[in-house]
This record gives C-alpha cells, structure tokens and sequence, in this order.
C-alpha cells in the first residue's frame, strides 16, 4: 500500500511539474497521456454496434441496474414521492433534534454536486447529435434513476462511520466493505471498495475538477470577448485565481467564500430555470409541437444517426451524466444526515435525480427545441448551444449564463474535492495530513485543468466516474435485499401511523 | 400542580432582565420557572459537505456553550435564594422554538425581553419578540 501511494503521488505530482514549465505542453502531455487513457476509455466505453449507432455498455449497465432497482422496490419513487416532499419540508422531523443535519440541507448539498455543467452542456450534447427525442429518453432515465439513488443513499447512511468526536463518513466504499462483509463477501467488498475509491478519486481530479475548470475558463474567455480576450492566453492565471479560491474553502476553511457560493448558486439554478420558463411561456403556441418532436423523435426521429436507438442512447447517456445515479457519489454527500432511518435519507435523494434530469435538464432541452437553435446548424454544441438558445430571446443571456456556468462548476469543485478526499483517506489513512495532500493536488489540478486543452484527460476522468458504477452496482446488486428489508419495515410503520408528522401546534391554538 | 412560567434569554442585558422579572413573578406565585436560550438556525440552509459531516459535533459543542456561558450564570442567580429555575437549550427558530416549549412544558405565560430595533433594524433582522407576540400560544410579557 505505501509503495502504491508514491507511486500514486509520483504519477500526481509529475503533471503539476510539467505545468509549471513552458507552454506547448499540452502537447506532450496529450501525447503521453492518450494510449493510456484511450485504452481506459475504451474498455470503460466499450461500445457494442446496435442498427448504425454505438451503445456503450456502461450506459447499459446504469440503466438496466436502474430498471431493476425500479420494479424490485416497487416503483419507490411514484409511491414515495409526495412522503419525500414531507420529508424534506421537515414535517417528520423530530423538533428536538434542530441543529442536526436536516433532509433539505442534506439534499441541497448533493444537489450542488450534480447540477451543472450536465444540465446546460449535457443536454445540447444530447439534443444536437440525438434529436428532440432523446429528451423523451433522458426524462425516462432520470425517472428509473430515482431507484437507484434511493437504494444507494439508503445504504450510505446505514453503514456510515460515526467517530467518537461526532463526525461522520460514508458512502459506497463503507457500505461496499461492511456491507458485504455482513453476507461473508468481506473480500469482494473490500476489492469493490478500493476499486471505487481509486476510480472516485481520479474522477474527482478530473470530471470533477479538471473538465470543470476547463469549461468555465472557456466561458469566461468567450464572454470576454473570445480570441480577443485579455484572458485568451492565460488560462493558467485564470486557473491559478480558482485555485486559490478553492484552496481558500477546502484548505483554508474560509466559510465566507463557501457561504457566499451556497447563496448564490441556488439563486443562478433559480434564474436559470425562471428565464426557462419564461422563454417556454413566450413560446406557449409552439409547445405543443416541441413535445410533438420530443415523443416522435424518440421512435421515429429524423436525420439521427441509428435512429430511435441513437436519440436513446444519447437521451440515456446524459441523464447517467446529469444526475450520476448509480455512481454513488452522491451517497457520500447524503451519509452526513443524523437520522434513525436510513430509509427516510433515501427517500429525500428519490428528488435529486427529479429535480436535476426531469426538471432541470428538460427545461433546458425545450429551450433548445422551441427556439430551434439546434437545427441552426454552425456546429454549435455544449453551452455554446445552449447560451445562443438564450440568447435568442434574452440578448444578455449569455452573460449571467457565464457566471452561473463558473458559479456551477465552482460549487461542482467543492463537492468533489470532498468526495475525493473522503475516497482518498479511506485508503491511504483517516487524518488530517492525508486529508490536506489530497486537497493541495486538488488545486494542483484546477491550475493543470484551465490551463491546458487535455482531451485525453478528460475523457480519462469520464470514464473514472462511470467506472466507479461498476463497482458501486455491483455492490447494490447484492445489497438490494438489505435495502427492501429496510423500506419494508418503514413503510409498514408508516402506513400503520406508527411514524407520524410532528404536529406544529401552538400556531393558531 | 403548580404553574409554570417560561423565559427566554438571549445572552443580553435584556434577556437577563426578563429573566429576573421572570423569576419574581415565579417567586410571588408559587411557579416553577423554565429558562429556555435558542440558538438561532434553520433547517433551509445550504451547507457544504464538511459542515454537514461536522454538524453533530458543531451541535454538542454549541449546546455546551450556551448552557455554560449564557444559561448557567443566569440560573446561578435565580437559584441563590431558591430551586426554582431549571434550563433549556434548543435550536431553532427562537418564537417558533419558545412557542412550542411553551405548549411542552405547558406554561401560562413567556417573559421576553426586547433588543429596543428601531423600524429599519427589525426590518432587517426580524424582532423575536415581535413574531412570538404573533404566533404565542400563552400571553407574552415583553420586559422592556
């Protein structure tokens, strides 16, 4: 293990150095970089031929393991979805446990791990290559993946760390290793556990902090004018000012900067989805066709390459992007809420996916469709697409979208610098030293993503994250069981009035 | 059973007059006396990940804290002469909290004292006086 580490730290520390030196850099990075991470890349995304359109296994992987957890626990998130907006409210909530973690902070904060990027460049990814209709098969997605988020928060919670100072740590590689050691599949976890927990790690370094810094940097050089932008050539300044931002938060521990971030990125996410609507209320009389477009372009759509399959897989490929259900990233942020129930934890991340793929991304996805701008042709993608289709209808559009891109992917950062972390000291050791390197190479990393085009890398880190699902599934797979047993027995109390709302009744008596 | 008269303290002067106008009236009729300090949160916030996995600690720590730096004194004063006074601490918000400790201790009437806002001030930061005089199940004696 400690030879691994250098190893590791070597292999961490080596790109820092190399960005340090001159430029033309990237180059031989990319170089360096490419047979390794395509070989990765295309194992993770071995993709298997299907009437003219590629299916990635992995896309497979994530949405058949998220039809199972759907019909195996008896469609949860239909017949638990107003009781999980109770939950959240805080009408479950016992009045002398204020001051805890409560179900909305719990949820808030995972939220602001996955919506971003995703939702704004994801679906015009998805929109410009699949069509209209892959919006109809990310809706369906991101409805099957609240299964699968429940199951995997419920289980986060349950087989958490509680340490004698009060402090809490969890997610998959808990559950996975005393999870499975409970059934006498010790070994099998602690493998799956470690592999997750190197798989979260490099995703954390790279799709979670590298393509993020990479992409607000380009935002910010386009709304600054482009080529022309005094920023243009200087990524690394750009990525040396967020780097010191979020070393300022993750090390630092300055709260002010993380209070401000948490303030204002709920207030973008509202903004942008208020200037949604109001563009889809402008546009009232074409909604109809637009929905026209979404249901038959997912069976019979024109133009897609592979067809009703290709509009498929790109609408699933997004919504496991977008909402990361099955990934189990988000079980590490919902294992901090102090509750007697598992269940109740899993019920309230039953939203995420909800709020994140079926909300956000499908407001996103009529926007595209209504103004048309997909077919505008000008090989725009990503957030290009997405800003123009703004800005068609709000001229100044792309400005605030430039903030609430930057805004996103810095509060994007933060959440995974932590799961990182977290992975990072289940491995190499629960203190403060080990806990503090992973967060330096962290902001070494935000430095090496804005400053450089690694496109190697990146795709490296996208399959870090979906190869974190084939552990985590696996896992899922065979706690299923333990997870029913759970929400049988809090459904029954539940039904039985056994768990009853906490009546708010001194007002008005 | 005898009557039972809720207080509640914030740490300042004021507080700390309620408290001991409180305590008189307790004394002349016999009642017993709950003195309630509510540390002031919400569960609407957004947090980040290390806040929330520190929270239980950050929560004894505050709890601690407010029952030896603010409560103790005050309950050391009231029961020089008698046992009379007993304390409690809870987060939340502060009408809503006294409201309900109101109704769970089943108190006749809450002393509160008042921070003096001007109009803009209590625009801004809200009175806790002002709403529990809205939403208070007992009386409200507001000690100035």
């Amino acid at each position: 293990m400690v030879r691994f580490f250098i190893w590791l730290t070597a292999m961490l520390w080596t790109p820092a150095a190399w960005a340090q030196a001159a430029g033309g850099i990237d180059e031989t990075i990319n170089t360096y970089v490419a047979p390794v991470s395509n070989a990765i890349v295309s194992v993770v995304f071995y993709s298997v031929p299907v009437l003219g359109a590629d299916l990635p296994l992995i896309v497979v992987w994530l949405v058949v393991a998220a039809a199972i957890a759907t019909v195996y626990f008896n469609f949860i998130s239909f017949r638990a979805f107003g009781h999980a907006i109770d939950l959240i409210k805080g009408d479950y909530a016992n009045p002398k446990d204020a001051g805890e973690v409560s179900h909305f902070q719990a949820l808030a904060t995972a939220l602001s791990g996955t919506v971003g990027l995703g939702n704004i460049a994801g679906v015009a990814i998805a929109v410009s290559i699949g069509g209209p209709g892959a919006t109809f098969w990310m809706i369906l997605a991101g409805l099957l993946g609240m299964s699968l988020k429940f199951a995997e928060c419920t289980l986060g919670v349950k087989y958490r760390n509680e340490y004698a100072d009060g402090t809490v740590s969890g997610g998959p590689m808990y559950y996975l290793s005393k999870g499975l050691a409970e059934k006498n599949m010790g070994g099998l976890g602690r493998v799956l556990a470690v592999f997750f927990a190197v798989c979260c790690i490099a995703g954390a370094l790279g799709g979670g902090n590298m393509f993020q810094a990479n992409q607000s940097f380009q935002q910010f050089v386009n709304v600054t004018g482009g080529e022309a932008s005094f920023m243009a050539d200087k990524g690394w300044l750009f990525g040396l000012i967020i780097a010191i931002i979020v070393g300022a938060v993750i090390i630092g521990g300055i709260k002010s900067i993380a209070r401000v971030t948490e303030k204002v990125v709920p207030f973008m996410a509202i903004v942008y989805c208020t200037a949604a609507v109001v563009i889809i209320v402008a546009h009232i009389d074409q909604v109809p066709a637009a929905v026209t477009a979404i249901v038959v372009g997912a069976f019979n759509p024109e133009g897609v390459a592979g067809g009703a399959i290709g509009a498929l897989i790109q609408g699933f490929k997004r919504a496991a992007f977008s909402n990361e259900a099955g990934v189990g990233s988000a079980s590490i942020a919902h294992s901090a809420v102090r509750t007697k129930e598992p269940v109740t934890e899993g019920l309230v991340a039953l939203h995420e996916p909800f709020i994140d793929t079926v909300v956000i991304c499908t407001m996103t996805a009529l926007v595209i469709v209504i103004t048309g701008t997909y077919t505008a042709g000008g090989g725009m993608s990503g957030v290009e697409l997405t800003s123009s289709a703004f800005e068609s209808v709000f001229a100044w559009f792309p400005y605030v979208l430039a903030l609430a891109v930057i805004l996103f992917a810095f509060s994007t950062m933060l959440s995974w610098s932590y799961y990182g972390a977290k992975c990072w000291t289940y491995l190499f050791g629960e203190n403060r030293t080990m806990d503090l390197l992973f967060k330096l190479i962290f902001c070494v990393f935000v430095v090496i993503g804005s400053s450089m085009n690694l496109g190697p890398v990146v795709d490296f880190s996208d399959s870090a994250i979906f190869a974190m699902a084939v552990a985590n599934i696996v896992g899922l797979y065979l706690l299923f069981p333990v997870v029913k047993r759970e929400l049988e027995s809090y459904w029954g109390r539940l039904q039985r009035g056994e768990i009853q709302k906490y009546a708010i009744d001194h007002v008005g008596t | 059973m005898p009557d039972t008269l809720l207080v509640g303290v914030d740490g300042s002067d004021g507080g700390a007059r309620a408290a001991k106008f409180a305590a008189s009236c307790a004394r002349e009729s016999g009642a017993r006396l709950v003195v309630a300090y509510v540390i002031e949160w919400s569960p609407y916030t957004f947090n980040t990940p290390e806040e929330n996995e520190a929270r239980h600690k950050r929560r004894m720590e505050e709890i601690g804290r407010a029952e030896a730096e603010v409560l103790q004194p005050i309950l050391d004063v009231l029961n020089e002469a008698d046992e009379i006074a007993e304390g409690v601490v809870q987060h939340g918000h502060a009408a809503e909290v006294l409201s309900r400790l109101a109704v769970e201790h089943k108190a006749s009437q809450i002393f509160i004292g008042r921070r003096g806002l001007s109009k803009l001030q209590a625009l801004l930061f809200g009175s806790t006086a002002g709403s529990l005089v809205q939403i208070s199940p007992v009386p409200v004696t507001v000690i100035p």
